[in-house]
Parts: C-alpha cells; structure tokens; sequence
C-alpha cells in the first residue's frame, strides 16, 4: 500500500484526514443523492426539466459564462500590465486584484446593486437599466470572478523567457505577430484554467446575485435561488434534484480544470 | 532549474534591444484600460460600501452599529470563524502530513475530495446539511430525542462554515510540503528526535507563512460566508443570523445605512485580510531569497 518510510503518523494523519473529509463533505453529499433518488428516474428528469427549470439554467450558465468571458479578456490584460509595464501605485493595485475573494458575497452585492440602480453612481449614467435584468446578474458574476485569470495568467507570464521574444523578433516578427503566434499559445492553458475556475465559481454563487437581481421567476432567477425556493417551500426531493443537476456540473467541471492545469503544468514546467 | 539556458548567463538580464517591448502609447493604452476595468468592477464598489454606510452620518452609523441584534450577529459570526478556522487549521495539517509525506493508494482521489467544496455552490453545502440533520432527514428522530437542535441553530451554522472554508489551509499546505519534500524530518528522526518534536521543530517553521497565509484566507471566508449559512440559518433574529445575514435583513427592510455600515465593517475586515496577505507574500519572497544568497555562498 505505502512505501517504507521512517517519518511517523501516517496512520493517525491518513486517519483523521479520511474521517474529517468524510464526516464534512462525503456524508453529506452522499445524503443529497440518496434524497433525491426518493423520486425516482420519471419525477427527477421532471423536476430538472421543468420550464422554470431550464429558464434559471440559461441564466446561470449563461451570465456565467459572459462574465467568465469578459474575466478572460480583462484579466490576461490586467495580468499583462501587471508584470511587463512599471506604473505607479502598481503594488497596491496587485493586491487590490484579491479583494473578490476577501470581501463577503452579501458585501459585494449591495454595494453593487447600490451602484447599478437607476439613481446609483453608475446606474445614472446609463440609459439602460442593469440592476435587477440578467446584465445585473453579469455584473455580479463578473466581479467575483475576477481575481482567477489574473491570478493564473500572472505566474506563467512572468517565467516566460524574453529570448523567445527576442527571437521573434530577430525572425522579423513585429509585436502583434510576436504576440499572437508566440506568447499566446504559451499563456492559453493558464487563460483557460482561470476561465473554467472563473466559470465554475459563477454557476455556483448566490450571495452577490441575489440583490442585484431581483429574483423574478424566469427572468432573473439563477438555479441556487430556485433551489432555496424550493427548500422554503418544503419541497425537499425538488432540491434536491436540482442540487444533483449542479453538483454533476460541477463534478465536470472539476475534472475540466484539473486536466487544464495537468496541461498548463506541463506546457511551462516542461518537466 | 540547472538548465542548458541557465547555465550560460542570467536569463532575467536587463533587456537591451525594443524589440520586447511595446511603443509607448500602447503602452500607456493598455495600462488605462486595465485600471478602467479595475476601478470600475473594485473600487468603485468598495468607495460604495463606505459612501453608503456614511451617507447619514456617523450618528446613524454609530446606532447601526451598537443595535443589540447586530451585536448578537457579530458574537455568532465570530464563534462560527473561531470553530471553523482552528478544525479546518487541524485537518489541514493532518491532510497535508499524510498526502505529501507518504505515498498510498487513492492518494488523487483524497486530493479531488478535499478540492470538491470549492468548486460546489455554497447553496447546494447548506442543503446537504438540511437534508442530513433537518426534521425531515434520516437522524432527525435521533436528534431530536437528545434534544439537539443543528439546523435552524448555531451547529448548522457551525457545520456550514466548516464545509465552505474545508479546503483553504490543505490547498495551501500541500503543494508547500511537496515542494520541501522530506529529508530534513528523516534526518531529524535519525538524529533521535520524536516524531512530534520532528514536526514541531522542523515541519511547523518551514510552513509557518503558508499556514498563517491559509488560516487568514480561511477566516475572511468564514466570517463572510453568505450562500451555506442562508439555507441552514432559519434567520431568526438575534440568534442564528450571522453579519451576513444581518446585513441581508437590514437591507431588504430598507435599513440601507445600517446595512452598509454592518458592511463596511466586513469591508475593513477584508483590506486587513489583503494587506496581511501581501505582507506574508513579501514575508515569503524575503526569506526565500535569502536562502537562495546563502546557498549561492556556500561551494
């Protein structure tokens, strides 16, 4: 089982790590495929196909994957700027990229509703309305999903070497060329990591949605508030049915992410 | 890293030619837009929370603040972090020790276990917790026969914390103790140290900053968990509402300063989090380097 080695505790490690993470994560996700199989094959694919259904499916996966999209573009340029180019205040800004993942949900969702309603900062400024339409609910994915691209674009950016760009150059390649055929392959696994993490953490969120969205049925209501709807409304097998919907996505989408970075690994260790 | 390129010079020597680098104006081009859409997706929003919690005054925001039921939310938001952060801190370590020191069967499937509550949403942890320990789950009977009450109460909110925040410090650990390997632990073991000593003597100062920089990752989640603790919560003022949750309750009462003054308390405690965590960065790279000089010293 094991390779011989002196260091001690493997028994009581391996232990407590195997009885905590199943006491934590595998119980309790085992309860919600259990419930849910109380409905039987007919019943779930109902419940999982039912119109109001499908219409929080397209909004979640949809605003998802506009704001991972917008991530992508922003936070390769974000990641650029912060390696290649000195500017003032650009510590400061570096680590200002984290707030998403500091700043609780609930905060991040009022002051950006508060923002985006039709007399807000930036509200006043548009002539269309964001707050409580599905592009509130873009607005609100994309802010939490910011730090992921930036973050795994930055690393790889920075331990490209300039030889290969001067070699490109010295080939007569000008900078957008250099760019394009060039860096752009070498970044791509890192972009699209940080997109499927960026991704995989908006089809789930709830708490910087809920208030900008405004939560109309069929409109503007994304699967995780479907699911407490039903919770509220003692429906517990309809919850659960839905829960098992998200959970294989995000299965999925965990195994998406681990081969991206088994890619990206391998692309840059070159080990 | 002792690479052919390596061994020929110093790759990050200063650039000498254009040719790398952008013209000036793409340059200033790119540096606007990138500040644009952070100012715009960060600052703003933050400048939002403090605007907002100020736009009645201090007064009004001193009175949110000392409100008994606001108080009672900060006292549960904190026994929450402060059970969930050490257990997760104990498993962490545990889970690192095991996975990075030995090599078993199942070892991924360990890995992808313990990544798993990242990547599911915070909604669907809190449901499992309402379908395991809710009066309509299969140890309700039990539960309530001991009089234990976990869902609507301060050990579901416990439970949920502890699920959101499951994977910080192991995340950070492992990849850390990887990267160390174990050779200084066998010689200390072989030198006659006991295998507690070995950890607290040599493991525990090699991941010190790691740790420190996952236990304060892991407490801003816990203190702002939203999503989890919603479904198991049961919002029952002055009892099971977290400053989440309180916020929620205020703002959807129109009680907007209030609201964003609980808020902007989460705010700060989020800028302290990102300054610790530049500062353990720094903190990190320091020390790195100078092992580095001292390595480069020796022949």
């Amino acid at each position: 089982m094991r390779q011989r080695s002196v260091i001690p505790g493997f028994g009581l490690s391996l232990g407590y790590t195997a009885f905590y993470a199943g006491l934590v994560v595998f119980i309790p996700l085992a309860a919600l495929f259990i419930e849910a199989s109380n409905l039987g094959w007919g019943e779930l694919w109902q419940t999982i196909s039912a119109p109001q259904a499908v219409a929080s499916y397209r909004l979640s996966f949809g605003a998802s994957l506009v704001a991972a999209s917008l991530n992508l573009i922003f936070g390769l340029l974000v990641a650029w700027v912060l390696v290649r180019y000195p500017f003032p205040g650009k510590k400061f800004i570096d680590a200002l990229v984290d707030l998403p993942f500091a700043l609780p949900t609930a905060v991040a969702g009022i002051a950006l509703t508060a923002l985006y309603t039709p007399n807000g900062w930036v509200g006043h400024l548009l002539n269309f309305k964001v707050a409580y339409t599905p592009l509130g609910v873009v607005v609100a994915l994309t802010f939490i999903g910011l730090p992921f691209v930036v973050r795994t674009v930055q690393p790889v950016l920075a331990e490209l070497e300039a030889e290969i760009e001067e070699a490109a150059a010295s080939l007569g390649a000008n900078r957008w060329q250099t760019f394009r055929r060039v860096l752009f392959p070498a970044l791509l696994p890192a972009m699209l990591t940080g997109f499927a993490l960026a991704f995989a953490r908006a089809v789930g969120e709830y708490g910087s949605v809920v208030f900008i969205s405004g939560n109309m049925p069929f409109r503007t209501e994304i699967t995780p508030l479907l699911i407490i709807t039903k919770l509220e409304q003692y429906n517990y097998a309809g919850a659960a049915a839905l829960g098992v919907a998200m959970l294989l996505v995000s299965f999925a989408l965990l195994l998406i992410i681990n081969s991206l970075q088994h890619w990206s690994a391998k692309k840059t260790g070159g080990k | 890293m002792a690479g052919t390129i390596t061994t020929l010079g110093n790759s990050h020597a200063p650039r000498i030619s254009n040719v790398t680098q952008e013209s000036r104006p793409v340059r200033w081009l790119l540096i606007s837009l990138a500040i644009a859409f952070l100012f715009l997706f960060l600052a703003l929003p933050l400048a939002a929370v403090f605007s907002e919690a100020f736009s009645r005054g201090w007064q009004v925001y001193w009175q949110a603040l000392q409100e008994p039921d606001a108080w009672a939310a900060i006292r549960l938001t904190l026994i929450a972090a402060g059970i969930a952060v050490p257990l997760n801190v104990i498993f962490g370590v545990a889970a690192a020790w095991a996975i990075t020191k030995f090599s078993f069967r199942g070892k991924q499937f360990l890995i992808t276990l313990i990544d798993l509550p990242f990547a599911v949403s915070p909604v669907i942890a809190g449901l499992t917790y309402v379908l395991l320990y809710g009066s309509h789950g299969p140890l309700w009977s039990w539960l309530s026969e001991h009089d234990i009450k976990i869902i609507f109460a301060t050990p579901g909110i416990v439970m949920a914390t502890i699920f959101v925040t499951f994977p910080f410090i192991a995340r950070e650990l492992i990849p850390l103790m990887e990267e160390q390997g174990t050779s200084h632990e066998e010689a200390a073991l072989t030198l006659g140290a006991s295998g507690w000593q070995t950890f607290r003597r040599i493991t525990l100062p090699a991941i010190k900053w790691g740790l420190l920089y996952g236990i304060i990752l892991c407490n801003a989640r816990a203190m702002g968990e939203f999503g989890a603790v919603s479904v198991v919560s049961g919002h029952i003022r002055g009892q099971t509402n977290t400053l989440p949750l309180h916020i929620e309750i205020a703002y959807n009462e129109y009680h907007f300063a209030a609201a964003f003054a609980c808020a902007s308390l989460l705010a700060l405690l989020a800028l302290a989090t990102l300054f610790v965590k530049s500062l353990l960065e720094w903190k990190e790279r320091h020390e790195r380097f100078l092992a580095s000089q001292a390595a480069r010293k020796e022949p």
